[in-house]
């Protein structure tokens, strides 16, 4: 228990004591200006678009998954949990090739004599938003689909259910039940939005308050401002998260996807067709922002500068030391929540703590120690590493507690305790869900442009903040070539990590 | 000798008090009606709950308050009683040191004990690849190493079939024998205590009995037994 008091220790004082800090600044909301509340509007109604549609596009997304067989269809549900790993700076390089101005789309409509179509502004930041989360809907969705009994299912088989009646008695409720977390689950992560904005947002029009805080803090250094701005992002997702409390958040970026029954698929070419254009468009606007980076990035990978790669090696750094520090605080606090609940909420408490705020209050709270820049690293880690705590947590809750469920008094009675206990029971047993929970980690910390781009300056940039100071000068083959190579170090990140936990126990 | 005090455990709604010794050596049954709490008196006995009141002595030295792997006793349960992920080997070093720090003489105490429970050949698979059978073996032979004077046995071969489980039965009073080992024995199955336990202790009412011979009470069981066997 001591090692999960200290970790709640820890994630009190980062996530508290940064808030008091920034309160202690801010000495109330007075700082404000008509500028912040358009930028608080724009978060949240930003956030209320992004979710709605991510949503109500995922349902036919998901049900076609659901019902039907075919070759690669295991692939492409992985490939819906790509883009939570995805660093938000290359998926935006991705959208700017198939949106942007020069890019497939404007192309096409050129061509048939129409006018271009703008990616910056509210609109970018909503399509960037439903590309990061419709994936993540369409899993959580389908989650809910294979939840449905399959002797639910039999029972409809056997009764002859129509398509519309297997909608109504078995769909309809299932979604009824779903819908809510998932939209709220996606709400949350739209309402502190920062990398999207930052590159594709901006002006008067698509600022959100995460934003706002950046050039409050990075261009008009008005930190009561900036401090007012984050007591703002605060209360909403504090008001945000006690809605959510009152309705079960799903948990769709867990593995292992693919067990129970499925309903029987209705004939018919009508919806057969409709099924195949649903997942062919799904799976084009995911993949086809991807394939373009990656097409015009890898060729381009040989003539980076050396700058690139040494962000790269700090990017690296970061990730491992966030990682390991997220694996040090997760661990005890999932072993000690399997007993008692209130440590699963210390572990939870950074979900309503911006990194922004974040950044902003250890900023306040350390610089009569030492110079901004030389801060920028390990506050980068610090704040990932809490940032990935809530993922962490909750992909080894389950474990934690099958294990303390059938393994404790059996260790108890032979006296197995301490670092033995650790060796020889807690590291075999939870080598899965700890492996997951790193690369998970490592790739959000890996392409994390947050907290990074309030301090450093260019000789400690990571590899997305260098990212997009290349966009920003328009060097875009450069830009292309250093967001492939985030993408592959991130998933590499993950894949050899995932892979490490699952191999630990073979 | 093992004595239990005016001990007294509750939960909620659930009391149970026991006074009484077991003679060192003895094999003795306990039985009675599900709910009765023939589990909670092992589980109190190992460790593993708390008594509101009472003492738990063993050879006058009283156990409460002491760690389950310290006490001077080994148990097994009905199910999880070895590491899925551990060797056979493994699972029995773990009998001799908890880290698994072992000498020469500790492989070889291992290699005798899985002669002894005929696992000869299987100490390197793991609990998975073995039957229910030998995975009861293992959780004896780990016993054995252990070489605690008091055994507590909470059903734990009651997945196994009769014969498998007569056998596993005849293999605890052998080594029972060989160490003097004190044995609690919680059976659903009157047989079992028959065979097994010359004495049992009868679990019922929110009381648990001194032991009695085996034989008598199960010929004239009082009003509560009486129900939970069918007579």
């Amino acid at each position: 228990m001591l090692p999960a008091r200290l970790a709640t220790l820890a994630v009190l004082a980062l996530v508290l004591g940064t808030l008091a800090a920034v309160a202690w600044q801010a000495g109330g909301l007075g700082a404000l200006q008509a500028a912040d509340l358009a930028a608080a509007r724009f978060t949240v109604v930003q956030a209320l678009i992004s979710a709605t549609l991510s949503v109500a596009l995922a349902v036919p997304v998901a049900r076609a998954l659901h019902r039907r067989r075919f070759p690669g269809r295991g692939a492409l549900v992985s490939l819906m949990g790509a883009p939570f790993i995805l660093p938000a700076v290359v998926a935006v390089m991705g959208l700017l090739a198939v949106f942007g101005r020069a890019g497939v789309v404007n192309d096409a409509l050129a061509a048939l004599g129409q006018p271009r179509i703008s990616i910056y502004g509210a609109g970018g930041v909503v399509l960037a938003h439903v590309f990061f989360n419709l994936p993540l809907a369409t899993r959580l969705l389908l989650h809910g689909w294979q939840a449905i009994p399959s002797e639910r299912m039999r029972l409809a088989q056997s009764l002859g259910f129509s398509p519309k009646a297997t909608l109504r008695h078995l769909e309809l409720p299932m979604l009824r039940a779903t819908l809510p977390g998932a939209w709220l689950a996606i709400f949350l992560v739209c309402l502190a939005s920062f990398a999207v904005a930052l590159t594709l947002g901006g002006g008067p029009a698509a600022t959100t308050i995460e934003l706002a805080i950046y050039q409050a803090f990075r261009f008009d250094f008005d930190l009561a401002r900036a401090a007012s701005l984050g007591l703002l992002q605060v209360a909403l997702c504090v008001a945000a998260f006690a809605v959510s409390a009152r309705i079960a958040l799903p948990q769709g970026f867990g593995a292992g996807l693919d067990r129970r029954a499925v309903l029987a698929p209705p004939l018919g070419w009508v919806l057969r067709v409709q099924d195949g254009v649903v997942m062919g468009l799904a799976a084009a606007f995911l993949i086809v922002p991807m394939a373009a980076v990656l097409l015009r990035g890898l060729p381009a990978l040989s003539g980076l500068p050396v700058s690139v790669w040494a962000a790269a090696g700090r990017s690296l750094v970061v990730a491992l030391a966030a990682t390991a520090l997220t694996l040090l605080l997760a661990l005890p606090l999932a072993l000690a929540a399997a007993r008692q609940r209130r440590f699963e909420w210390a572990g939870t408490l950074p979900l309503v703590a911006s990194p922004l705020v974040l950044g902003t209050g250890l900023f306040l709270l350390l610089r009569g120690f030492a110079a901004p820049a030389t801060l920028a690293l390990p506050v980068t880690v610090a704040v990932n590493a809490a940032l990935a705590l809530p993922f962490a947590l909750r992909t080894l809750l389950p474990a934690a507690r099958t294990l303390q469920a059938d393994y404790d008094r059996l260790a108890a009675s032979l006296g197995l305790s301490g670092f033995a206990r650790l060796r020889l029971l807690t590291l075999p047993r939870l080598a899965r869900p700890l492996g997951f929970a790193a690369g998970l980690s490592a790739a959000l910390s890996m392409g994390d442009l947050g907290v990074i781009a309030l301090f450093a300056d260019p000789t400690q940039a990571t590899l997305p903040l260098q990212l997009y100071a290349l966009m920003g000068a328009y060097r875009m083959a450069d830009a292309a070539a250093a967001a492939s190579l985030l993408m592959v170090l991130s998933f590499a990140l993950f894949w050899a990590f995932d892979r490490l936990g699952s191999h630990a126990d073979a | 000798m093992l004595t239990l005090e005016n001990l007294v455990l509750t939960q909620d709604e659930f009391r149970l008090e026991a006074g009484f010794s077991v003679p060192a050596g003895a094999r003795v049954a306990v039985i009675g009606p599900s709910g009765a709490g023939k589990s909670t008196l092992l589980a109190a006995i190992a460790g593993f709950f708390a008594p509101a009141s009472g003492r738990i002595l063993w050879r006058g030295q009283d156990l409460v308050g002491l760690q389950p792997g310290t006490r001077p006793l080994s148990i097994l349960f009905q199910d999880q009683n070895l590491f899925p992920h551990l060797t056979v080997a493994q699972n029995l070093g773990l009998g001799i040191s908890a880290d698994l720090r072992l000498s020469a003489a500790d492989r070889v105490a291992i290699e005798r004990a899985i002669a002894r429970t005929g696992l000869e050949g299987l100490a390197a698979r793991r609990p998975g690849q073995l039957s229910g059978g030998q995975q009861s073996r293992v959780a004896l032979a780990r016993a054995l190493l252990r070489a605690r004077p008091l055994l507590l046995l909470d059903e734990p071969f009651a997945a196994l079939g009769p014969a498998l489980k007569a056998e596993m039965l005849a293999l605890v009073s052998e080594i029972s024998l060989e160490q003097g080992t004190t044995v609690l024995l919680v059976s659903h199955d009157p047989a079992d205590a028959r065979a097994f336990a010359p004495e049992a202790i009868l679990v019922a009412d929110g009381h648990a009995l001194p032991p009695q011979p085996t034989a008598a009470l199960l010929a004239d069981p009082p009003p509560a037994l009486a129900r939970y066997l069918g007579m």
